[in-house]
């Protein structure tokens, strides 16, 4: 088993985050994973990548060249960063951000920053909501090993909220 | 049992420097090399060590090597604009023989470049880049968990031969996050500071090579009366017009190192036995290496690989002896053509070696290095 997953959107928005923590996870679990980024000189705003591999052998080249799942959090990391996706893979796109979805045979689109904001009050648990809707599209890992993983990393006073957004990205996935 | 972590490149030096002693870090940040100095700050005040923020990249070198003159393991980080501002007190840890680590986590040059950008553009400036005849120790991990191992080995090697050493790490391996084990500490070998032998009354020379070439040089603080200098020195430590002097010093400045050469020169060989071709790699294009010669095997071609951890010194011994069995060498790296040159000369004209460069922020891709071997082969199976 060897799986491949981009994380894309803009800086500040938390991919490479929720891609560090999906690694996390993996690893918790007894898997090889490596995760790998790219971003601009900006600290927020400019395009911002991260991959992660996860396996069950060790893996040796660290970058996704055929990804079996992207996620697009913006229009633009939509349009640049799902090109080389597998034909049997998934796009997973927020659904305002990216107003014209790819022509792509399996896409899922979920109200990812708009949840954030109506149902948690703050568009920063965007990728966390995300990670909650790829933990289950993709079936890599267990959502308790990720909310586990998710407590250990984000502040004590906002836990049970980073819990309702995985909830609430699990969930949103049919 | 140990569980594995999910650990960066970057921050499993700082554990490493930790492990090996360093209680001492003085930097000036700069990406890619951030975390270890974010690491670092975390770290040094829960083992008692200092960490200090500098004014500019030279000032942080030349409190690493103040440091350890007075008698801490000390390590300093940077990056390429940053390893140039350093040469020249990499020069003056050379010629005043003061222990000390400088990690250059290599990002794509000259002059500010792309900051974010992987690169392995710093080979020759990590053995040429301060002036003079110097020997130069530089070590470049292919793995977080080696990159754990590789700063080790360069905090004890610069203790034990009382040496600048870089530790030549490239942005791919230091912000690469994958599983790590890290040992325990009674598993790890550590090189104690070197003191002196003799009393003042016993005629204590601060400079007096040991039998390994190497001098005892006293800390500062232990009640000797020690003078450090940049120029051409005796034993006194005191500096010398001599003719002789200058000599003997520069040879044994090489002297110390290459006579340990074998031991610090480390390299993997991968399916060597049956390799009519093989790659030479280093660092985080290793990794896409091995992936390209596993899959390159997996159709017919006899291909073998040599992974160099020490690049400075150079294992010509190695390298020669490949170039007498294998057709041909291939040799990827991410610039416009360094390490070549030196697998060049090794070689010598007794196979072919063939230069893959590339300088355009991306990694090499395995079907690159495939179809640069398949090139190589002329397509021989």
């Amino acid at each position: 088993m060897m799986k491949q997953l981009r994380f894309s959107g803009s800086g500040g928005q938390g991919v490479i985050t929720a891609a560090i923590i999906f690694a996390e996870a993996a690893v918790m679990e007894g898997k090889y994973a490596v995760q790998s980024q790219s971003y601009g000189p900006e600290a927020r705003g400019g395009a911002s990548k991260a991959e992660v591999i996860i396996s069950d052998e060790p893996v040796w080249h660290p970058h996704v060249e055929v990804p079996d799942v992207v996620l697009a959090m913006t229009q633009k990391a939509a349009d640049k960063y799902y090109k080389d996706i597998n034909p049997d893979g998934v796009l997973v796109l927020d659904e305002q951000l990216v107003p014209e979805p790819p022509d792509f045979s399996n896409v899922i689109r979920i109200p990812i920053t708009k949840y954030a904001i109506e149902k948690l009050g703050k568009p920063l648990f965007a990728n966390i909501i995300a990670l909650g809707a790829l933990v289950k599209v993709t079936g890599l890992v267990d959502i308790d090993d990720v909310k586990t993983c998710v407590s250990r990393r984000v502040p004590p006073h906002t836990v049970e909220k980073n819990m309702q957004a995985l909830d609430i990205g699990y969930g949103s996935v049919k | 049992m140990k569980e594995a972590r999910l650990m960066q490149g970057n921050e499993a030096c700082a554990e490493g420097a930790i492990a090996a002693g360093v209680r001492f870090f003085a930097g000036y940040p700069i990406t890619p090399s951030t975390e270890v100095a974010e690491t670092m700050a975390k770290l040094l005040p829960q083992h008692g060590g200092k960490f200090v923020q500098m004014e500019d990249e030279i000032a942080s070198f030349g409190a690493v090597l103040g440091a350890s003159l007075a008698g801490m393991k000390a390590m300093d980080a940077t990056s390429g604009p940053g390893f140039s501002l350093k040469q020249e007190l990499i020069g003056y840890a050379a010629c005043a023989e003061i222990p000390a680590v400088l990690v250059d986590v290599q990002r794509v040059g000259p002059s500010t470049g792309q900051p974010t950008a992987t690169s392995q553009g710093d080979v020759m400036q990590a053995r040429w880049g301060t002036h003079g005849d110097h020997p130069m120790i530089a070590l470049a991990p292919w793995t977080v968990r080696e990159t754990f191992d590789a700063t080790v080995m360069a905090v004890n090697y610069a203790e034990r031969f009382r040496t600048p050493v870089i530790l030549l790490m490239d942005e791919t391996v230091g912000h690469l996050r994958e599983n790590v084990e890290l040992p325990d500490g009674d598993e790890i070998y550590v090189y104690p500071r070197r003191k002196p032998k003799k009393t003042r009354a016993e005629g204590y020379e601060p400079y007096a090579p040991d039998t390994d070439l190497v001098p005892n040089v006293a800390d500062f603080g232990l009640g000797y009366h020690i003078h450090v200098t940049g120029l051409i020195h005796d034993e006194t430590g005191f500096p010398s017009g001599s003719p002789d002097v200058t000599t003997a010093s520069i040879d044994r400045l090489h002297q110390k190192i290459e006579i340990a050469r074998d031991e610090i020169t480390h390299f993997d060989e991968f399916f060597m036995d049956d390799a009519e071709y093989a790659v030479v790699a280093f660092g985080g294009t290793a990794r896409t290496a091995y992936e390209s010669v596993l899959s390159a095997r997996k159709q017919g071609m006899h291909v073998g690989m040599i992974r160099l951890m020490t690049i400075w010194p150079f294992a010509d011994k190695e390298i020669s002896s490949a170039a007498e069995k294998v057709k041909g060498l291939l040799v990827p790296e991410l610039n416009y053509g360094q390490l070549v040159h030196e697998v060049e000369r090794a070689a010598a004209g007794k196979c072919a070696v063939k230069s893959l460069t590339k300088y355009n922020k991306e990694i090499f891709t395995p079907e690159e290095i495939v179809s640069a071997l398949n090139d190589l082969t002329g397509g021989a199976r």
